[in-house]
């Protein structure tokens, strides 16, 4: 591998990686979206007033790129509302009013795992997807044929700002992840993993070489990456570990690799070792405006007015508060929303740190196109977004862009660049859309 | 209900790059061809940039009220134009010339074309070479004024115009020799030019390029004379044009190869017009025609996109 992939210098504020993790006081109720995936909405099998257990089923899978959802607290289900999602759209969530014993369902036992399909199977049916915040069902990257897997790329880069769940992970949970790892090379035949993480993670980057080295069936390597913002994202990481080069619009598995994050590996170990499918996370919850910045472990659908509670309480007014880190993270109008199954972090920022500076005329510095991974040339996205111009879109490869913000953040008249391309690949989706129908 | 919170698209935090600081760095970096231009020239020369500072400034902030368009000239970069242009004068210029130079530079160069970021040449370059064909008299260096300080030869006249032997390098390090009041001491602007890539304002590209290409022909063309060859770069204004001028954001291309290729053909015609044209100098008409070509050069120096074929 000749150079390095561009990037930018983010700030890394993990003030979290020390602080011991809380195990959280249970929630009066838990709010679970049927949707805490990408993909087809989990259907409702509970009705208001069922009495439901820890790791029973409430939400079956309703298609092949979809994820079962599982009660996380004991009690009785109040109601069944519509919750209001990122992108403004409704889906069905389960309230769960808890009775404080978190009963576990009588049906939890580590899964019988003797080949292949039983393997994806358990995947499946844990609930597990992509927890580094995509969401992505997880047995659906391994459902492929063995043959075609060269590497499994194991994603520990953890580059955005303030997040430190995943570091946790890798420092307090190698136990989950050999056991996930014994089972995949076992049923799977994976042999050969690759774990990348960034460089500011000292402590993480020994613990996953004692973990390396004492793996019989598996050889994991162990890589540690500059921190360089977006050392995380799928393609930037397969490139930075094995060289390889994902073509725009291909998959992963398209170069023999499978990217996961290092959380999602702990979940399947944690399943198989005891049948409890993901029905809690490590959060981390920081930001200026949270007095006792930590990180914490909760029943998902705990509603993140209580993670913040848990943490001191907010110091401050906050201006912002997001799902995730402040470089790709989601914004949500208030803290009654509940921690997903794929949310890894959550922030609240003070006026100041969310502060964007004016947005002033383009001074074509170029520090956006030098800055980005994969080389496109935003200013030139946003102007032929400006005109409309689907062509044009599609000449500067648009498609390409995996929306890490670098862009934006540099850029020195802090013009909407990434927001841009976001627009313009769906300005030039429905243009294709409506040729499409012309034909 | 609490008050709801902002809702908005990330990134949610911003590296904190700004136009106007970006500018208040190339106005410091300016600073110490300042101060050697004040200091060899005397006060006059003081007199020179301040008229063109506050004229590039006054016509700026005049233009956007009539035109009804947002104030600007808070980006310093107006600021930076007439400092430029200034310490691109000789020091015995009419002030009224000043102001007809930063109204050029100013008006018709940047602002008919649509303000910071939309113009097609640099603003400064542009109004030196329009101020040497308009006021050539005053402007070629050879009308009668008085001696700068501590210069003794012909003042003004740059070395490349001397049929005298080749300067002492010292002497062309610390700037005492004729030119233009901010283009003489070398020294001055090569601390200028590491604080700019110090500060990653600008990268190393086109000030090498542009240097070495200069050196390496000037080697060739004085017969392999490498004191000749280093005269040769540290004269005229090649410094204050390869590191401040050519390096402009808006007029050169912004990937480091285009800058390459920026680099080279400010160089190439620098001396073109150095050794086989009829002027002396050819740095300002070198940077103003490579400006011309910048669109080109940034079409065909574009990073590849990742993933799109063949080898990263």
């Amino acid at each position: 591998m000749a150079f390095s992939l561009h990037g930018v210098h983010v700030p890394h504020r993990k003030h979290t990686r020390h602080v011991p993790v809380l195990r959280m006081e249970l929630p009066d109720r838990v709010i679970l979206p049927m949707a805490q995936h990408i993909g087809k909405p989990a259907t409702p099998i509970v009705k208001v007033g069922d009495q439901v257990k820890v790791g029973q089923k409430i939400g079956e899978m309703s298609g092949y790129i979809s994820s079962p959802i599982h009660a996380s607290v004991s009690g009785k289900v109040s109601k069944i509302i519509d919750h209001r999602q990122h992108d403004g759209s409704t889906v069905p969530a389960v309230v769960i009013d808890s009775d404080g014993l978190m009963t576990v369902d009588e049906s939890i036992a580590p899964p019988v795992v003797n080949n292949r399909e039983d393997l994806i199977a358990a995947i499946k049916e844990a609930g597990i997807v992509g927890l580094g915040g995509a969401g992505f069902p997880t047995y659906v990257k391994f459902d492929v044929d063995p043959e075609r897997i060269d590497y499994l790329i194991l994603n520990g880069a953890e580059c955005e700002p303030y997040v430190t769940s995943d570091t946790i992970t890798m420092i307090s949970r190698g136990d989950d992840m050999a056991t996930a790892l014994k089972a995949l090379a076992q049923h799977l035949g994976i042999r050969k993993a690759i774990i990348g993480i960034e460089n500011n993670k000292p402590t993480a980057i020994s613990k996953m070489r004692e973990l390396a080295a004492s793996l019989t069936d598996c050889d994991l390597q162990v890589k540690p990456l500059p921190s360089v913002y977006p050392q995380g994202g799928e393609k930037v990481l397969i490139y930075h570990t094995t060289g390889r080069t994902v073509p725009m619009g291909k998959l992963p598995i398209d170069v023999g690799c499978v990217v996961v994050n290092v959380t999602t590996l702990a979940a399947i170990g944690a399943y198989l070792t005891t049948g409890m499918p993901l029905v809690e996370k490590c959060v981390t919850v920081d930001g200026g405006c949270v007095t006792k910045p930590q990180n914490v472990i909760v029943p998902v659908g705990t509603p993140l007015s209580n993670l913040f509670e848990a943490s001191g309480g907010l110091k401050h007014e906050a201006e912002k508060l997001i799902y995730g880190g402040p470089m790709m993270g989601i914004t949500v109008p208030d803290a009654s929303v509940p921690v997903l199954k794929s949310t890894n972090a959550i922030m609240a920022l003070t006026r100041k740190e969310a502060k964007l500076p004016k947005t002033t005329a383009c001074i074509r510095c170029g520090a956006c196109t030098n800055s980005c991974p994969f080389g496109l040339a935003p200013a030139a996205i946003s102007k032929a977004y400006d005109n409309r111009d689907a062509a044009q879109l599609e000449a500067l490869a648009v498609n390409a862009c995996m929306e890490c913000g670098c862009c934006s953040f540099v850029c020195p008249a802090n013009r909407p660049l990434v927001q841009k391309n976001k627009l313009g690949k769906v300005l030039l989706r429905e243009e294709k859309a409506k040729e499409a129908k012309k034909k | 209900m609490s008050k709801l919170h902002k809702i908005a698209v990330s990134p949610h935090i911003h590296s904190g790059q700004s136009t106007s600081g970006i500018m208040r760095d190339v106005l410091i970096a300016l600073l110490p061809a300042t101060v050697a231009g004040v200091v060899l020239f005397g006060a006059r020369a003081a007199l020179v940039l301040a008229v063109c500072v506050a004229a590039c400034v006054g016509f700026e902030a005049l233009f956007n009220w009539i035109a009804k368009k947002d104030q600007t000239v808070g980006d310093l970069s107006a600021a930076v134009t007439g400092l430029l242009l200034g310490l691109n004068l000789p020091v015995n210029i009419p002030l009224w010339q000043c102001v007809i130079g930063s109204l050029f530079a100013i008006v018709v160069v940047k602002c008919l074309f649509g303000g910071i970021g939309c113009n097609l040449v640099n603003p400064a370059i542009t109004a030196r070479v329009f101020m040497l064909v308009a006021f050539d008299t005053t402007m070629s260096g050879v009308a009668n004024y008085p001696t700068p300080a501590g210069v003794d030869a012909i003042a003004g006249a740059t070395p490349l115009a001397d049929k005298a032997p080749v300067r002492p390098l010292l002497d062309l390090l610390f700037g005492k020799h004729g030119g233009c009041i901010g283009e003489v001491c070398a020294l001055a602007l090569l601390a200028g030019g590491v604080y700019l890539v110090a500060r990653r304002v600008i990268t190393w590209q086109v000030p090498v390029t542009f240097v070495g290409t200069v050196f390496v022909f000037s080697l060739l063309m004085e017969g392999f004379d490498p004191v000749a060859a280093t005269a040769a770069i540290l004269s005229g204004g090649l410094l204050i044009g390869a590191i401040f001028m050519a390096t402009d954001y808006v007029t050169s291309p912004p990937t480091p190869w285009g800058k390459v290729v920026f680099g080279i053909g400010c160089g190439a015609i620098t001396c073109l017009i150095r050794y086989f044209g009829s002027l002396p100098e050819g740095v300002s008409y070198a940077i103003l025609f490579m400006n011309i070509l910048n669109p080109y050069i940034g079409k065909w120096t574009k990073h590849k996109v990742f993933g799109t074929g063949g080898a990263h």
